[in-house]
């Protein structure tokens, strides 16, 4: 990466699922690695199980906070649809990393709408280069489905400008507090996303 | 909420945070020694005070309203404390009658009146230019255009409030309240209030005192003009491609460095009044001037007036938000370049919408479900979570204004109605926060004037939309602390309506609410039901055990899925032919046991008994510990 070049990370998803924590953990790794950080948060009534995005841009010196469509490096879907409604976003050559979670919102229920057969299929069919994986399942073979976040975590970890472990350092130091179990199943979590993304891309290069 | 700082040790001067521009805000607040500072809660400015109260040494409260909290700081600044108060654009409209006669009074301890635009209207009724009130109210403007220049300009605001003995606004756009950055912070300066001084010429504005007082406005508007052209605040960058120069200020000026990094650009901390030689000379040293502002042709009109050529809205659009995406294009076709179209693959994919939902067993679903089924009524609704009625599947809301306007439109319907209307049945809906903001003034109106309106007062024991703040009525005050708790009941009564027409109801039971609602819109005259129940985001829901659906008995008849509850799913779609030959959709369904929360709303409308408790075993742990604690 050249000294002025910034790094755009979209991460999405819906209203509750995390998106903002995880977009903040990345957030500190992006600092603590020295760079100039701007991060947006969507509030109001996103919470209410609407859409939320948080952009991340890193570099030598942030400007806007926005991501300008076509520009990011890597997507960080944490939801099928939500990855396709943002994947204009990624950049020719950009990476979306997608938990296969399907939220299906009500007036999908109430049959207004449909719910894309096949999301990531879609995303692939445009060009882009998708890495899906089902976070929700990692996390419960786990034990605990809260783990969820840190697999999504694992899943960018090599696919930032810095190495693996100063992204795992800084979910070390939120989880700190809760004692060494809680880090370790965190560790095991974040390896685990890795792993699920490594896997992937060996059997079939996205 | 996000949350950086803990409540009893701010981090020390000089550490560089990653602050949202509320949080940014608050630090400099706490900073500037800040005696009192008020609010009332408010999309995109909410966490300003939420963030404030975290620190230690100073009073914060929420405010009923944003005109009570400006006049909370005003007074506070009378006594020579410095006072701060925060609130949405929509807010300083209410606020705004306080304002335009402190103005007059002028700031004693410094002053600073924060004020944030929801531009892009992601939580909001409108989409407004703050600027215009600095104007009206001949106030001086700051607009920092990140969290790091959101922290600087509050703690200038101050100084520049004592100086020039002036209230100061301080405009903050969403761009600026939720965007991190990093800040470089300092330490607490010490202000002990001066002390009041009586001075009614001063104080007391009756028009003897305030037309005294009047002269100095315009005195002190062209004092900070002055102040304007030398201020570090605007700062004149000289670039080196001269083909086009910008004025700018707030968030746009990051997009106008972004997308034109060469140019030469004024970018304007201290916006109004604004630095007119600044500018001139400005436009002196570029073949071509724009004016980049987010969203009115506001300094635009004015650069003009003072004869100063320039382009804005004629390129650039009054609508929404700016960006490097939207600033290239239009400024290079100004400059005749060539334009380049959209590629194909940077069109957005159609996917469906996902608009707000109330959450699952949200008790205003209990009532909208319940006027969905009520035929020939004119609904009027406000402002916060149960907005969210007018959506689908309950279409329940027939109009939404501002703050408190339910009452008052309820009433022009019921007095203007004629002959077609007649036999209409009008009911005004209103959360507790909304009632206590600007809500109690219309039902007197209602009352007092022999209106025929049902009301509907959804009582969840908090601020909503905002993310549950506390109110009068919750009994809590911002630190989550004991505070005297208001009964609404007796609110309601002592407005006006009659004892025997305020019922107080249980959203989570239908047969009931349906008795209520119906009850009181056949009688002639006010009434008020109060539909009581926590909102489930807050400490006071204990969620119940969840429910399921049994495969075998569902009969795909999607009573259910009226009521409107996220937790519901359509497993799958069927159509049968009834023996009258009429064609009917039928959805089965079945019920997320993990989101549930056990309202049993959908259980009522389910005519086979399909809809059962989970098995015990089957409970989830985040249930089980909730319901064993309580």
């Amino acid at each position: 990466m050249s000294a002025n070049e910034i790094t755009n990370i979209l991460v999405c998803g819906i209203g509750g699922q995390g998106v903002m924590t995880a977009t903040e953990i990345l957030a500190e790794a992006a600092i603590a690695e020295g760079h100039d950080v701007k991060k947006t948060e969507v509030a109001g009534m996103a919470q209410r199980g609407g859409v939320v995005t948080s952009h991340l841009r890193f570099g030598r010196k942030v400007l806007s906070p926005q991501i300008e469509p076509g520009t990011v490096q890597v997507l960080l879907g944490f939801e099928g649809a939500e990855a396709l409604r943002w994947s204009h976003y990624l950049k020719p050559d950009g990476l979306a990393l997608v938990n296969n979670a399907k939220l299906v919102p009500p007036v999908v229920e109430l049959g207004l709408f449909d719910y894309p057969v096949d999301p990531t299929g879609q995303m692939r069919a445009a060009g882009h280069r998708v890495v899906s994986f089902d976070a929700m399942t990692i996390a419960r073979d786990l034990g605990e489905i809260r783990l969820g976040n840190t697999v999504m975590l694992g899943a960018i970890a090599d696919y930032l400008p810095f190495a693996p472990d100063v992204l795992l350092a800084c979910i070390d130091k939120r989880f700190a507090r809760k004692g060494e179990k809680v880090v370790e199943a965190n560790r095991q979590a974040f390896a685990a996303g890795r792993e699920a993304v490594a896997k992937q891309l060996a059997a079939s290069p996205a | 909420m996000a949350a950086v700082m803990s409540q009893s040790a701010p981090p020390a001067a000089a550490s560089r945070l990653l602050l949202s521009g509320n949080e940014a805000v608050a630090r400099a607040v706490w900073e500037s020694g800040v005696r009192v500072a008020a609010a009332y809660p408010g999309t995109p400015a909410t966490e300003i005070i939420e963030s404030v109260a975290r620190y230690p040494d100073l009073y914060a409260e929420w405010s009923v309203n944003e005109k009570v909290s400006m006049e909370v700081a005003l007074g506070a600044s009378m006594t020579g404390a410095r006072a701060f108060c925060a609130m949405k654009h929509v807010g300083l409209n209410v606020a705004s009658d306080c304002l335009m006669t402190m103005t007059i009074t002028g700031a004693y301890g410094g002053l600073v009146i924060a004020v944030a635009d929801d531009v892009g209207m992601s939580s909001s009724q409108n989409e407004q230019d703050s600027r215009f009130w600095a104007r009206f109210a001949h106030i001086p403007m700051l607009e920092p255009a990140d969290s790091q220049e959101a922290y600087e300009m509050t703690k200038f605001a101050f100084g520049l409030s004592e100086q020039y003995e002036t209230p100061v606004l301080l405009r903050l756009t969403t761009r600026i309240c939720h965007v991190k950055g990093l800040v470089t912070v300092g330490e607490r300066e010490a202000h002990e209030p001066a002390g009041f001084v009586k001075n009614p010429q001063r104080w007391v504005m009756v028009p003897a005192h305030a037309k005294a007082r009047l002269p100095g406005l315009f005195q002190r508007d062209e004092t900070l003009r002055a102040v304007s052209e030398t201020t570090p605040l605007n700062i004149l960058e000289a670039g080196a491609n001269r083909s086009v120069g910008f004025v700018t200020s707030g968030p746009a000026y990051m997009h106008v460095k972004e997308a034109f990094p060469d140019a030469p650009v004024l970018k304007l901390g201290l916006s109004f009044p604004w630095p007119p030689e600044k500018v001139r000379e400005l436009a002196a040293m570029c073949d071509k001037l724009v004016v980049v502002e987010e969203t009115e042709k506001l300094l635009e009109t004015e650069i003009k007036a003072a004869g100063i050529a320039c382009h804005g809205k004629d390129v650039l659009p009054s609508i929404g938000e700016l960006s490097p995406q939207v600033l290239t294009p239009a400024v290079d076709r100004l400059l005749g370049k060539p334009v380049p179209p959209p590629a194909p693959a940077a069109a957005p994919p159609k996917v469906f919408p996902r608009p707000p939902t109330l959450c699952a067993s949200c008790p205003h679903m209990g009532m909208y479900y319940t006027l969905s089924q009520i035929k020939n009524i004119i609904v009027t609704g406000d402002i916060g979570c149960y907005t969210l009625g007018a959506g689908h599947p309950w279409n329940a809301l027939d109009t939404t204004i501002c703050m408190g306007a339910t009452m008052g439109v309820a009433l022009g319907i019921d007095k203007g109605r004629g002959a077609v209307d007649k036999n209409k049945r009008i009911l005004a809906v209103i959360g507790d926060s909304t009632f206590m903001h600007m809500g109690m003034q219309g039902l007197l109106d209602i009352t007092y004037n022999h209106g025929n309106i049902t009301v509907l007062l959804l009582d969840n024991n908090t601020t909503g939309m905002t993310g549950g703040q506390a109110t009068p009525a919750s009994g809590k005050d911002i630190h989550g602390k004991e505070a005297p708790k208001v009964d609404l009941f007796k609110i309601v009564e002592a407005l006006g309506v009659p004892n025997e027409r305020i019922q107080v109801v249980d959203p989570y039971e239908l047969p009931k609410l349906f008795k209520a609602v119906r009850e009181e819109i056949k009688i002639e005259g006010p009434s008020v039901i109060i539909a009581r129940r926590p909102c489930v985001l807050i400490d006071e829901f204990k969620p119940f055990r969840p429910y399921l659906v049994e495969e075998d008995k569902c009969t795909g008849c999607g009573n259910c899925v009226e009521v409107g509850c996220p937790a519901i799913h359509v497993t799958h779609r069927d159509k049968v032919i009834k023996p009258s030959g009429k064609e009917v959709e039928l959805a089965f369904v079945s019920i997320d046991s993990q989101a549930c929360t056990g309202c049993g709303l959908c259980v009522q409308p389910c005519a086979p008994d399909a809809i059962q408790h989970v098995p015990r075993r089957d409970i989830p742990i985040h249930i089980v510990k909730a319901t064993s604690s309580s």
